[in-house]
C-alpha cells in the first residue's frame, strides 16, 4: 500500500481487497462487549479537521481509539487557524508533536495532498474529504457495505444519484468501485455532472427512472438545496420530482437491491423519509462499517515498518 | 559614454558580423575608435531590445513582492529593454501622480525603460472611466491602458473606453474574463478539473469577451489589445478578427506556450496563474498561432509573490508566476528549437511588434545603423537548469523549476550602456 491514502485512485485492487478483508476481521470486534485492540498503543492519531464534520471525525476517533492509539482533536475552529495560521504552519506543529498519522479534513481540494507531498510532516495522511475532491474511506465503507450484501463486487451495478459535480464521495466511489470491478453509473441532471466526467470510469445518465430495475445499488447523495441559488436546478420540488428516491422509484429496484446514503440525508429532498428507514436501506449500518474499516486503513498505514522513524520524504511509497 | 563593438555577433540570426554601439545608437563598425571596448559576440544572436507588454512590478503597495527596482533588473537579465507595469498596484495606477511614480522610479533604476499601464476604471472598479487623458499627457506618456487582473465586464464602459483613447493614440488591452462564469474559478475547466474537484475556468469565459470586443472595436473603430490569449478558440475569434482588417492584438505568455492544466495533479500552487493553464491542444495553437502572426507578442505576465502566497493550499493561493528571466527560453524552446519561428521571427514577436502595439518609440527598432542602441545578445547554445534561486527577482514563483532549458542572456544594452555583460547583471 502507498504511504498515504488520499484517493480512491491510491488503492490498487489488491490494497483495496487487503483493507476491506482486513476491516471484516476488525468489524467482528464490534459485536463484543469490550472493543479495544492494543495495536496502535504509543502511537498518535491527529484529526485535523479544517471543516466541520462531527461524523467523521467521531468515526476516525473511535477507530483509533479501537486500536489503542492516541487521539489528538485539532478542529480550525477555536484553534490558531481562526487566527491566522497556515496550513504549513499548522503541520509543522503537529510533526513537533509527534504524530504518526494526520486525518484531515478540508475545505479546499488538494490540502491533504500538500500536506502529504510538501515534506512539511513526516506522517502518514489520510484523506478525511478534501474540498468537491475526494473521501477514500467513505469509499471504502460504502465498498464494505456492498460487499457485506451482495458479495463480490464484480459486475454488480452502482447507481449514484445526486450532486456529482460538488461530492467528493462520488469521485471516490467511482474510482475505487470501478477498481473493484462493479460497474457504476452517475445519474444527475447536466448541470450537476463535472465537464469532463466523459473521461471517468463510469457510466452517466439523466434518467434515474431508467437505471432503477438493474441497481443493485442506489446511493443517493446529499444535495444542498441552496444549490438552486446558483442554478443548478430550478427548485428543490423539481430536484426531488426527477431525481428524488421515493416510494414510487423504489418500488421498481430489484428485490436484492440495497439503497446508500453517506449522509446527512435531506429527508423528502433526494431520499423520501420511508425509503431512507425501510429494511433495504443500510444507511445505519454504513456508519457501524465506517469505524471499522478506518481501523483497517489506520491499522495498515501504521502497523507496518515504523513509520515515524524511517527517513522516506514524505510523498514517497514504502511498501508494507 | 563608453563606445561598444560587439564582434561577430549574429543579427536576427544571421551572418556574423560587428556592431558598433556609440552615443546611445547602433553605428557603423568601421567608425569604432581606439578607445572602443571590445565585447566578443562571437556566435551569439543580437537581437533589438526585447519589449514586454505585460509585467507586474508590484510597486507601489507590494513591495515585499517586487519593486520597480528589482523587476527591472530582473527584466534586464531576461534580455528586455522596456517593460510595460501593470495598474494593479496599491494604489492602482489610474491618475497621473501614480503612474508618473512608477515612470520615475523607473528611470531612477536605469535598467529598463518602465512604461506604465494606466487603469481603465477608477480603482479597477469597473464602474467609471478613470482619468485616462491626464494619464496620457503626464510624463509617463501612458498608451496602454488595462484593467488587468479584472475584465472590463461591462459592455458600454469598454466601449466607451475604446472611442476615448482615440483621442490620443492609445489601446485597450482587456484581460478577457467573463466574471459570472469564472465565480472563485480556480483551473480550466475541462478533464483534470472534474476529477480534481476544482472550480473550473473554461475556456468560453475568455472566448465571449474576445468575441465582444473585437466586435465593439470594429464598431467603434479602435484598436484592441488581448492580453495572455489562452485557448484555441481565441485564437480563432482574433484570426477571424484580423481577416476583416480590424485593428486587433493579442499576446501570448511563455507559460502558456509551455505548460499545460495537468501540472495541476501536483496540486502545487507554484501552476495557479490566470488565465490558467489549459491543454496541450491549446498550447499547440498558441504556438501556431504566434508563428503565423496571429498572436502578434509574447508578454510575460511577470507577477511576482512572496513565498507565503504560494506555500499553502491551492485554493488560498496567489495567482501569477515569474516571467521575465525565462521568457527568451521559453521561447526559444518552444518555438525556435521546435522550428515554428527563426530568430528574426523571435525579434518580431518579442519586441519590434510589442514596442509598436504600446506605442514605445525607441524601441523595436531593429539593428541598422543609427537604431536606438537597445539590444540583447543571446547564446542559443547554452543551456542552463532553472533555479529561483538565481533569480533577480525578489521574489521565486518559477514554474520552471528543474527544468532545462535552451538559450542564456549574455549581454543587454540600454541606448548603448550595458545593463548586462557577461551574463551579469551591472
Amino acid at each position: 500500500m502507498r504511504r498515504h491514502l488520499l484517493s480512491g485512485a491510491d488503492l490498487t485492487r489488491e490494497d483495496a481487497l487487503l483493507v476491506l478483508d482486513t476491516a471484516a476481521e476488525l468489524r467482528a470486534l464490534a459485536d463484543r462487549p469490550i472493543k479495544k485492540l492494543p495495536t496502535l498503543r504509543g502511537r498518535t492519531v491527529v484529526n485535523l479537521f479544517f471543516e466541520d464534520s462531527t461524523r467523521t471525525r467521531i468515526s476516525f476517533e473511535a477507530a483509533a481509539k479501537r486500536l489503542s492509539a492516541d487521539v489528538i482533536n485539532f478542529s480550525a475552529k477555536g484553534s490558531s487557524v481562526s487566527k491566522g495560521e497556515s496550513l504549513k504552519d499548522t503541520a509543522l506543529t503537529l510533526e513537533a508533536m509527534g504524530a504518526d498519522a494526520v486525518v484531515i479534513r478540508h475545505s479546499a481540494s488538494g490540502a491533504p495532498h500538500r500536506l502529504a507531498t510538501s515534506g512539511w510532516v513526516r506522517s502518514c495522511v489520510i484523506n478525511a474529504g478534501d474540498g468537491t475532491h475526494e473521501h477514500p474511506t467513505q469509499a471504502l465503507l460504502d465498498a464494505f457495505t456492498m460487499r457485506r450484501h451482495l458479495g463480490d463486487l464484480d459486475g454488480r451495478r452502482v447507481t449514484i444519484v445526486g450532486d456529482v459535480l460538488h461530492s467528493r464521495v462520488a469521485r471516490s466511489n467511482a474510482l475505487l468501485l470501478s477498481t473493484l470491478g462493479a460497474d457504476v453509473t452517475l445519474v444527475a441532471p447536466p448541470t450537476l455532472l463535472p465537464v469532463g466526467v466523459e473521461a471517468w470510469p463510469v457510466h452517466t445518465s439523466y434518467d434515474l427512472d431508467t437505471e432503477l430495475d438493474k441497481s443493485d445499488v442506489v446511493m443517493m447523495l446529499r444535495v444542498q438545496r441552496e444549490r438552486m441559488n446558483a442554478a443548478f436546478f430550478p427548485s428543490a420540488r423539481e430536484y426531488s420530482r426527477r431525481y428524488g428516491l421515493d416510494e414510487r422509484r423504489f418500488a421498481r429496484l430489484p428485490d436484492h437491491a440495497i439503497v446508500m446514503h453517506p449522509g446527512p440525508m435531506n429527508r423528502g429532498m433526494e431520499i423520501s423519509a420511508n425509503v431512507a428507514d425501510s429494511t433495504r436501506s443500510v444507511i445505519v449500518e454504513q456508519v457501524t462499517n465506517g469505524v471499522a474499516v478506518r481501523m483497517a486503513v489506520l491499522y495498515l498505514l501504521l502497523s507496518g515498518p515504523d513509520t515515524r522513524l524511517d527517513d522516506e520524504p514524505a510523498g514517497q511509497e514504502v511498501e508494507k | 559614454m563608453t563606445d561598444y563593438l560587439l564582434t561577430g555577433a549574429r543579427p536576427l540570426g544571421g551572418e556574423p558580423t560587428d556592431l558598433l554601439l556609440r552615443d546611445g545608437r547602433i553605428a557603423e563598425p568601421a567608425d569604432a575608435g581606439k578607445k572602443v571596448v571590445r565585447v566578443d559576440a562571437d556566435g551569439l544572436v543580437a537581437l533589438p531590445g526585447l519589449v514586454d507588454l505585460h509585467t507586474h512590478l508590484r510597486e507601489p503597495g507590494r513591495e515585499d513582492a517586487e519593486t520597480v527596482l528589482t523587476g527591472s533588473r530582473a527584466a534586464a537579465a531576461g534580455g528586455f529593454t522596456a517593460v510595460h507595469a501593470m495598474a494593479n498596484t496599491d494604489p492602482v495606477a489610474d491618475t497621473a501622480g501614480v503612474v508618473e511614480q512608477v515612470w520615475h522610479l523607473g528611470q531612477m533604476a536605469g535598467y529598463v525603460d518602465v512604461r506604465p499601464v494606466g487603469a481603465v476604471t477608477a480603482g479597477l472598479g469597473g464602474s467609471i472611466l478613470a482619468e485616462l487623458g491626464a494619464m496620457a499627457d503626464s510624463a509617463a506618456g501612458v498608451r496602454v491602458f488595462s484593467d488587468d487582473g479584472k475584465c472590463v465586464s461591462d459592455a458600454v464602459l469598454m466601449r466607451r473606453a475604446l472611442e476615448y483613447v482615440k483621442a490620443f493614440d492609445g489601446v485597450v488591452a482587456q484581460h478577457a474574463q467573463e466574471p459570472r462564469l469564472t465565480e472563485d474559478a480556480q483551473m480550466n475547466e475541462g478533464t483534470v478539473s472534474g476529477v480534481l474537484g476544482m472550480r473550473g475556468w473554461p475556456a468560453v469565459a475568455e472566448e465571449a469577451i474576445i468575441a465582444r470586443d473585437v466586435l465593439l472595436a470594429a464598431h467603434v473603430g479602435s484598436r484592441l489589445h488581448v492580453c495572455h490569449v489562452s485557448t484555441a478558440g481565441s485564437v480563432e475569434l482574433i484570426r477571424w478578427a484580423k481577416s476583416k482588417g480590424w485593428e486587433v492584438t493579442a499576446e501570448v505568455t511563455p507559460h502558456h506556450l509551455l505548460l499545460t492544466d495537468d501540472l495541476v495533479a501536483t496540486y502545487d500552487p507554484i501552476y495557479k496563474v490566470n488565465p490558467p493553464l489549459r491543454t496541450a491542444a491549446d498550447v499547440e495553437a498558441l504556438r501556431a498561432a504566434l508563428a503565423d502572426g496571429t498572436i502578434d507578442c509574447v508578454a510575460t505576465d511577470h507577477a511576482p509573490h512572496p513565498t507565503e502566497d504560494k506555500e499553502c493550499e491551492w485554493a488560498a493561493a496567489a495567482m501569477g508566476m515569474l516571467g521575465l528571466e525565462t521568457a527568451l527560453s521559453v521561447v526559444q524552446h518552444t518555438m525556435v528549437d521546435a522550428g515554428l519561428l527563426d530568430w528574426a521571427g523571435v525579434a518580431d514577436r518579442m519586441s519590434v511588434r510589442p514596442a509598436r502595439i504600446g506605442r514605445v518609440g525607441d524601441h523595436g527598432r531593429g539593428l541598422g545603423a543609427g537604431a536606438p542602441a537597445n539590444l540583447v545578445l543571446v547564446d542559443p547554445t547554452a543551456s542552463r537548469t532553472i533555479d529561483p534561486a538565481d533569480s533577480a527577482s525578489l521574489s521565486r514563483n518559477t514554474p520552471y523549476t528543474g527544468m532545462t532549458l535552451p538559450g542564456a542572456v549574455v549581454a543587454t544594452f540600454l541606448r548603448g550602456r550595458p545593463t548586462v555583460l557577461d551574463g551579469k547583471l551591472c
